[in-house]
Parts: C-alpha cells; sequence; structure tokens
C-alpha cells in the first residue's frame, strides 16, 4: 500500500511538470496559421521609401484568387465585400496589375504570390530596367549621351516593382499544402457562382508584416536617437557587411595608405544579389556565376604565383552590397581615400571584373570597356592592352572575348565607382542574358544545372554538368589573363588551369546541401550590417583555403594568429590564419585544420553611415526598417449584420434583466413574504 | 468576430448576473463577501475535479477516441458531484458561522437571513462558473474571425452565451432549492437538484446541436426558477399582489416593524 501510494504521488508530480498539454482551444476552431510565408519589407534611402507596409493590427481581406487582369474589375470595382486580398499566380505577376491594385488600394487589403514549382517561361525581373543608375558613374556631368541608361538598357525585362511603395502587404507562399487549403476556403466559400453575390460567411485572410519606419533613412536615423527609455527601440538598420579581398602576394596589413613600389592588379566581383521577397536571393547567375569564377581563378594562380611571382599583385576583391548602390566597392574606395586600406588608388594599376559569366550562348564572352575615360590616350593603350591580353588567351580555350560597339557604356559593375574616382584602365566580363535579373527565379534552374536521373545524391556531388566545365573555362581564362596582366611569363600561362571540382561549387552553393544543411539556396541579400550575411563567411573561408597553406598548430594558437606560444603577431604581416572545419575528400568526418592565407575580411558600410550624413546622394543610403512579427492566418468572417444582431441581443437583455430585477427588488419583501413565521426570526 | 460580438456575448452571458449582483448585493458588504467565499468553494470543487481529470487523461492512452469521450463524460460527472458536494460543505459552513455571528453580534436578530445566504451563494457558484465557461471564448471572440473554417457551426459565440446565461441563473435557483431542503431535511429535494444539475450537464454532449442542447436546458431553468421562487417565500398570491400593484396597501394593512 505504501509503494502504491508513493507511486501515485510520484504519477502525480510528473503528470504536474507536464504543462504543456495541447488541447482543443477555440482559437484553433476559427484560425489557421500560414507557415512558409515570405514577405516582403520596407527598405528606405536618402529620400524614398519602398516595399511593402500593413496596419499595425494586421490586413484583414476578404480571399480573392485573380483569374486574369480583366478579373481585377471585381477586386477594384464591382466586389460587394471590400477590402480583398488577392491571390496571384506567377503569370500575373506583372506591373500592370500590381500598379492597378497600388492605385486602388482602399479596396486592396494585401497580396499573396504564390511561387510556382517550377521558372516561368518568359523572365521576370523585379528590379529596374537600369539598374544602379544614380550610384554609378554615368551621370550628367561624366557623359550626358551616356546617362541614364540612353545607350543601352541593360535589364530589358526590368518591370521595377522592386523599387515601389506599397501600402498593403506582399507576401510568397509556397505551392504546398497550405495553400491548397486557401484555395479549397476560396472555393467553397467565396467564389461567386453565375455572377451571383458570395453568401457569409467568406473566408478571408489576415497578413502581419508592420514596419515601423517610415519615410525616408535621415528621418528613420533620427528617431533611432530619441532614446527616452532605457531600452531604446530603433526602427531601421543600414545595409552592409563584410567585403573579402585577398591578395597573391601578402601586402603589410598595418600599415595603410599608399605602399611605394607596389602595383596592383584588381580581380573584382560581387557577392550579394536581392529580390523583390526578403532574404529570397539566389542569385546563382547574377552573383554565384562571378565569384565562383574568380574563386576557381584564383585556385588557379596559386602555384604559378609562388613559384614564378610576376611583376604586379594580384588583388582578389569580392563585393558585398552592390545590389544596393554599390556599398561595398564605394566603401573599398573610400577607404583608399582616407588611407584607411593598406593601399592607395595611386596604386591600382588595372581593374578586371567578372560580372555574369553562367550563361554563355554561341561561347560568347563580352568584354566591357568605359568610353569615356578611353578618349585618355595613356588609359585607352592599357586598356587596349588588356583587351588584347584577354582575348589571346580566350582564343586559346575556344572561347571567343567579343568588344561590343566602342561607344556603349560600361553595364552595372563595381568598376563604376573606382572610375568615379579616377580614370583607371578596366575591363568587365559579362555574357549578357538577364531574363531573370535580381529575381526569385534567379536559380539553378536557370543555370541550367541539371543531372541525369539515376545519379545518388552523392554521385551528383562529384558529377561536373555542361554549366560546371562552361565555368571552369572561363576561369581559366581570367586566371591567365590576371597573371599576364600582372606581369607574368608567358610560358607559365599553360599551367595555368582551373580545377572543375572547384566550379561544382556553384551546384553545392545553389543547392546549399552541404554548407547550411537546410533544403534552400543560399541567400545572397546583404541583409542589415549587425547580421551576417551568408556568403561573406563561405567566400572567406574558401577563399583561404583555396590560396593558402595548411599549418600544422593548435586551434587556439591559430585564432590568436601565432604559431607557437613564443611566437610574436608582428612576424605576420600580411597573412591570417584561419581554422575551418573541412571535411576531406572521400570522408564526411570534418576535421579542423589551420590555414595560412592572405584572404581577409573588412567592414562594407556605406560611408555615408560613417560620416553621418544620410542626405548625402553620392554614397549608398540603405537602411532596412524593423518590424514586431510577421505572420498570416485565414479563417471566416461573418456578415456584420450578424455582428451587429448579436450585439443588439446582448444589450437588450442586459436592459431587460436590469429592469426586471430593479422590479423585483424593489417588491422583494411583499414577494417572498408568504412563508415568513412571525415568531421564527432567523427564518 | 469583432469588439461588437464581443460586447454582444458578455452582456448575454452576464447581464442578469450583472443586474443581480447591483442591485441586491452590491450594497451589502456582507453579502458580498458571502458572494466571493461561495465563488471560492466552486472554485475549489472546480480544482479537484480537474486534477482527477488531468490525471487520467495523462494516464490514458490519447490516441483511443472512444476512451477519451468516456473520460470527458466521467470528468463532467465527477465535477458535477463534486460541486454538489461543495455546496453541502458550504451550506455547513454557513450554518456555524451564523451562530458564531449571532454570537458576537449585538443584535438580537441575524444580519443575513439562510435564505439570503442561500441566494448569495447560489450566485456565487454561478459567477464562477460562468465566468469559466465563457471568458475564453469571448476573448477569441474579439480576433477578426469566427468559428467555422473546419465546418464547426457558425453560431458557436451566441449559443456559449446563451447557455452560460442559463447555467448562472440555474446555480442560483439551485442554491436557494438546496438550502432550503437541507433546512427542511428533505433530502429528495437535495436529490432532485444534483439530478437536475447532472441532466444540464450532459445536454451540452448534444452540442453542436445547439437547439438540443438549449432547448431543455431553458426549460429546466424555467421550472428550477418557480421551485425557487415557491421555496424563497413566494406565492401566486404575493405575485398578484405586486403586478396590480395593490402592494402599498397591503403593507399598510400589514403594518409590522421591519
Amino acid at each position: 500500500m505504501d509503494q502504491l501510494s508513493t507511486k501515485w504521488i510520484i504519477h502525480l508530480l510528473f503528470s504536474l511538470c507536464f504543462l504543456g498539454v495541447s488541447c482543443n482551444s477555440v482559437g484553433k476552431k476559427i484560425y489557421v496559421d500560414l507557415n512558409n510565408t515570405v514577405p516582403c519589407v520596407r527598405l528606405l534611402n536618402a529620400t524614398h521609401q519602398i516595399g511593402c507596409q500593413s496596419s499595425l493590427s494586421g490586413n484583414v481581406g476578404v480571399l480573392h484568387v485573380l483569374e486574369s487582369e480583366e478579373n481585377l474589375d471585381w477586386v477594384l470595382d464591382s466586389g460587394p465585400n471590400p477590402p480583398y486580398m488577392v491571390i496571384l499566380e506567377t503569370p500575373l505577376f506583372t506591373r500592370s496589375i500590381m500598379m492597378k491594385l497600388k492605385n486602388g488600394s482602399s479596396r486592396v487589403a494585401g497580396v499573396a504570390f504564390v511561387v510556382p514549382n517550377s521558372n516561368p517561361a518568359g523572365g521576370f525581373s523585379p528590379h529596374t530596367s537600369c539598374p544602379n543608375e544614380n550610384s554609378g558613374v554615368y551621370t550628367e556631368g561624366y557623359d550626358p549621351t551616356l546617362a541614364n541608361c540612353k545607350n543601352t538598357v541593360w535589364n530589358p525585362l526590368g518591370s521595377g516593382l522592386s523599387y515601389e511603395d506599397f501600402d498593403f502587404p506582399i507576401f510568397s507562399l509556397k505551392d504546398d499544402n497550405d495553400t491548397e487549403v486557401i484555395r479549397q476556403c476560396y472555393i467553397v466559400h467565396n467564389r461567386p457562382v453565375n455572377g451571383s453575390t458570395p453568401r457569409y460567411p467568406l473566408c478571408a485572410m489576415q497578413l502581419f508584416s508592420h514596419m515601423s519606419a517610415v519615410t525616408n533613412t535621415p528621418t528613420c536615423m533620427r528617431r533611432n536617437d530619441i532614446n527616452f527609455s532605457i531600452s531604446p527601440e530603433y526602427v531601421c538598420d543600414p545595409l552592409g557587411d563584410s567585403n573579402v579581398w585577398g591578395s597573391s602576394r601578402p601586402l603589410n596589413n598595418t600599415a595603410k595608405g599608399h605602399k611605394m613600389w607596389e602595383s596592383v592588379v584588381i580581380a573584382a566581383a560581387r557577392l550579394d544579389s536581392r529580390s523583390f521577397f526578403s532574404n529570397v536571393a539566389p542569385g546563382t547567375e547574377s552573383a554565384v556565376s562571378g565569384f565562383v569564377t574568380l574563386l576557381a581563378a584564383a585556385h588557379a594562380l596559386r602555384n604559378a604565383t609562388q613559384e614564378a611571382q610576376p611583376n604586379r599583385t594580384i588583388l582578389y576583391a569580392f563585393f558585398q552590397g552592390e545590389a544596393f548602390d554599390y556599398i561595398g566597392s564605394s566603401r573599398m574606395v573610400y577607404d583608399m581615400e582616407k588611407n584607411q586600406f593598406p593601399l592607395d588608388m595611386d596604386n591600382i594599376h588595372s581593374v578586371l571584373e567578372i560580372g555574369q559569366v553562367g550563361l554563355r550562348s554561341d561561347s560568347k564572352l563580352w568584354l566591357h570597356t568605359d568610353p569615356v575615360s578611353r578618349r585618355n590616350a595613356t588609359v585607352n593603350k592599357e586598356v587596349e592592352e588588356l583587351i588584347e591580353n584577354l582575348q589571346l588567351v580566350a582564343r586559346e580555350l575556344n572561347i571567343s572575348g567579343e568588344e561590343p560597339n566602342l561607344s556603349q557604356p560600361l553595364p552595372p559593375s563595381s568598376f563604376q565607382r573606382f572610375l568615379l574616382n579616377r580614370p583607371i584602365p578596366g575591363v568587365v566580363l559579362e555574357d549578357h542574358r538577364s531574363e531573370f535579373y535580381e529575381s526569385m527565379f534567379d536559380n539553378r534552374e536557370y543555370l541550367n544545372i541539371t543531372y541525369p536521373p539515376e545519379l545518388t545524391p552523392e554521385e551528383q556531388l562529384e558529377y561536373v554538368t555542361d554549366t560546371a566545365k562552361a565555368l571552369t573555362e572561363v576561369a581559366t581564362m581570367v586566371g591567365r589573363a590576371l597573371y599576364k596582366q600582372a606581369g607574368g611569363e608567358d610560358s607559365q600561362l599553360k599551367n595555368i588551369n582551373a580545377d572543375s571540382q572547384i566550379v561544382r561549387l556553384v551546384k553545392i552553393i545553389s543547392i546549399n546541401q552541404n554548407f547550411f544543411s537546410n533544403d534552400r539556396p543560399l541567400n545572397l541579400y546583404v541583409g542589415v550590417y549587425q547580421q551576417a550575411s551568408e556568403p561573406t563567411a563561405l567566400v572567406h573561408h574558401l577563399l583561404a583555403n583555396l590560396t593558402g597553406s595548411v599549418l600544422n598548430i593548435t586551434q587556439e594558437n591559430c585564432n590568436n594568429q601565432r604559431e607557437d606560444e613564443e611566437d610574436k603577431e608582428s612576424k605576420h604581416v600580411g597573412h591570417t590564419a584561419v581554422f575551418l572545419l573541412l571535411a576531406p575528400p572521400n570522408s564526411t568526418e570534418r576535421r579542423g585544420f589551420c590555414v595560412r592565407s592572405t584572404s581577409r575580411v573588412f567592414r562594407a558600410l556605406s560611408p555615408a553611415f560613417e560620416e553621418h550624413n544620410y542626405t548625402n546622394k553620392a554614397y549608398s543610403t540603405w537602411t532596412e526598417s524593423r518590424w514586431k512579427s510577421i505572420r498570416g492566418r485565414i479563417f471566416l468572417v461573418a456578415s456584420h449584420e450578424l455582428e451587429m444582431l448579436t450585439l443588439g441581443v446582448g444589450i437588450g437583455v442586459l436592459l431587460t434583466s436590469l429592469l426586471l430585477t430593479y422590479f423585483i427588488s424593489s417588491k422583494a419583501d411583499i414577494l417572498f413574504s408568504s412563508a415568513r413565521e412571525p415568531t421564527n426570526a432567523t427564518y | 468576430m469583432t469588439a461588437s460580438v464581443f460586447f454582444g456575448c458578455t452582456f448575454i452571458a452576464f447581464g442578469p448576473a450583472i443586474s443581480l449582483f447591483l442591485f441586491t448585493i452590491a450594497r451589502e458588504p456582507l453579502r458580498v463577501i458571502f458572494l466571493i467565499a461561495g465563488a471560492f468553494f466552486w472554485l475549489v470543487s472546480l480544482l479537484l475535479a480537474s486534477l482527477v481529470w488531468f490525471i487520467s487523461v495523462r494516464i490514458s492512452n490519447m490516441d483511443n477516441e472512444a476512451q477519451q469521450k468516456g473520460l470527458l463524460i466521467f470528468g463532467v460527472v465527477l465535477s458535477v458531484l463534486l460541486q454538489e458536494v461543495f455546496r453541502f460543505a458550504y451550506y455547513k459552513l454557513l450554518k456555524k458561522a451564523n451562530e458564531g455571528l449571532l454570537a458576537l453580534s449585538q443584535e438580537e436578530t441575524m444580519p443575513i437571513s439562510i435564505r439570503q445566504l442561500a441566494y448569495v451563494s447560489g450566485l456565487g457558484f454561478g459567477f464562477m462558473s460562468g465566468a469559466f465557461s465563457v471568458v475564453n471564448i469571448l476573448a477569441d471572440s474579439v480576433g477578426p474571425g469566427t468559428v467555422g473554417i473546419h465546418g464547426d457551426s457558425q453560431h458557436y459565440f451566441l449559443s456559449s452565451a446563451f447557455m452560460t446565461m442559463a447555467i448562472i441563473l440555474l446555480h442560483m435557483f439551485w442554491g436557494v432549492v438546496f438550502f432550503d431542503a437541507c433546512e427542511k431535511q428533505c433530502w429528495w429535494a437535495v436529490a432532485a437538484v444534483v439530478i437536475s444539475h447532472l441532466t444540464v450537464s450532459c445536454l451540452t454532449f448534444q452540442n453542436p446541436e445547439y437547439v438540443a442542447s438549449l432547448v431543455p436546458t431553458y426549460v429546466i431553468l424555467f421550472l428550477m426558477g418557480i421551485w425557487a421562487f415557491y421555496s424563497a417565500g413566494g406565492s401566486l398570491r404575493t405575485l398578484k399582489l405586486c403586478l396590480t400593484c395593490k402592494d402599498k396597501d397591503f403593507l399598510l394593512a400589514n403594518h409590522r416593524p421591519r
């Protein structure tokens, strides 16, 4: 008996610990929460705000699945139950429909966009048709015939939707079970049959994405500075992250400013991308193809630059934040001007930038140059030499390096920020397909990264696709051209070959299987400065691994930048040690080892935020708003009449009961007197 | 659904109880104290019943639907029985307290009669029972949505509010009848109260057939109301007197000191 009661007591105490019981709450009868929603957030710059906003308590609207552009009439004019929450499929996510919704926004509560499982035919780009037109080198003062894309429109499919300001929330939903529930709810409750109005209760959706910042960056930064309370509330954060750079020869990092006798060839690529929706930016063609090619070229040059060092140093630079008015490259130029970088603008000999190179039709690669700086004879000579080097090397590899029309300006590229400072010779490599520029569809499908279906995942990792082969050729060409440009011997050129296994990184990155164990591609959005962006650490460590040498020291010594306890830090100028955890080939166990290389990061925050001058249009002033909660849910709504009826009945019951009670209590003596006995006072 | 539904349902559920409180109890501090004590007794009975149910659910097999339904019925019956046990316990406590109060007070007559205590304790039970029945439903009625996306009936909020109003008034009537029966040692009346309470609680298993559960509940409410009226000292004669406004003459004719 004793043991039994002890057992029961223990069981009782144990049960009391189980407080998280999932019961049938009323909320579950009413709402269905949406998982996997991706919102569009608000971004601000010096003069405008772009993006989407919802009200503080969420936007509620009756669901309507848009069938065609004519069907918009129901939403904007004839539908009897505004406001509406519009569900769009891909072919209808166009500028004209979105602008009509924006203009009729009193009847539109929000938009939900269903992402298809495969890329839409015909291309889709929400970016503007002339990207970064106000922060590049082509202004009215530089050359009026080339400003604002008058000569060439670089993104012809661009609808500019990313740069519009909507006052309703726009979410994107994956095409899965949740979306099927939404469609079913619409079909059962909301769909007008034969033109008749649908009857209550109707299916509705509520989206929460309230953004705290408004108007523009100077306003929100000023509001950040207001601190009346102990824990100040910030409303926005500047965009930014870190750039990665490395060199073929170690440079003394502590000595900033001009370096005597140092002449540098900069090989640049961009790391970031963006799309209409926040945190979805696969950027496979716009960014990944470029930086992977540069990494492969750096790896190919490792042996050649160590055995037969060329005259000039090659600087590998990977810029972050280029989609937002060139945050990274403007920061590097600014640091060079202010003597806070180990080099100076005078040290730069030439620039080779690798843009989008993943999709070459007919093996053609375009070599863009700046016509205005070429009017100067010395610069023109250098540029022609660079182009000649490139074309020579390309011919050996069966790539045809074409020069475009001499009056064509540079495409949007980081090189433009260097030109803003002074005329430097340079070339930008591009392939010129831009169907999905800066959109969520710029993914592996766009680059045709497909495998034969019978391969297992492990075999897929080893398989070299045609895209990888093509990129390997470009990487080899870039490596050889850089070596030649840096003054290296022609005899060494044939030893510089990019490894196709390195190039298969592009597949890994776009599938994202090894690095972050998630079933989604790498997110290349630069994000706010305080939050690390995904590709930066990846590229930093890859560059270290591919251009550095392994050291046999402990992790602690490695992190403290010394070889053993007595080692002094000043001995290793120009080098950093990075501790990497990687799996060697033929094994899945990750081991740690220390790599010494020249790979470094330095901050990529726009100079406007350094100087606290937020109206300065010379630099990027992009900030991202903060928000509290982002979520969505669907439910049924009842008619207004029923609600008012309920209130009326309630008030009626209250008034009746008040009257009755008053009446009864005032006559209580009489009403309840018949059983009273005069002698029994207690009863 | 929205604020209007929230206020509508609150007024429906708590309207009669609030008006009774305002007009009959709020001015007398002793009645307020006994009301709150009654509510507390109901709360303790619920705590015990829920403890037993919680442990039994934890022990049982969560996937067996029939077993869960059986456990729910068991929980409801146990809760009703425990509530009535605590009503009896409160009655005993009040009897003892009455003697003590009489000994303490200077006056010769009781400051509060057992009949008033019956009414007040019944209302206290009713308040607390109503609160636990309907407050979480009211909280969800403030949001923009209404019940129905999974196929449940749309009249959930309204019928819950009406049921709660019935339960609160029923508790008050049961209190009056129960205490009166205990005073007169009339045990069959006590059993009738318990059985009618069980009936009303088990009627809720008919939900979502709201008509089938609400209509019989209101019939029982009406009948219990009549019974409570008679055991509180009312009769058809006094009712006729009040309604035909002859009460003033009655008082003058039968004048006695209050």
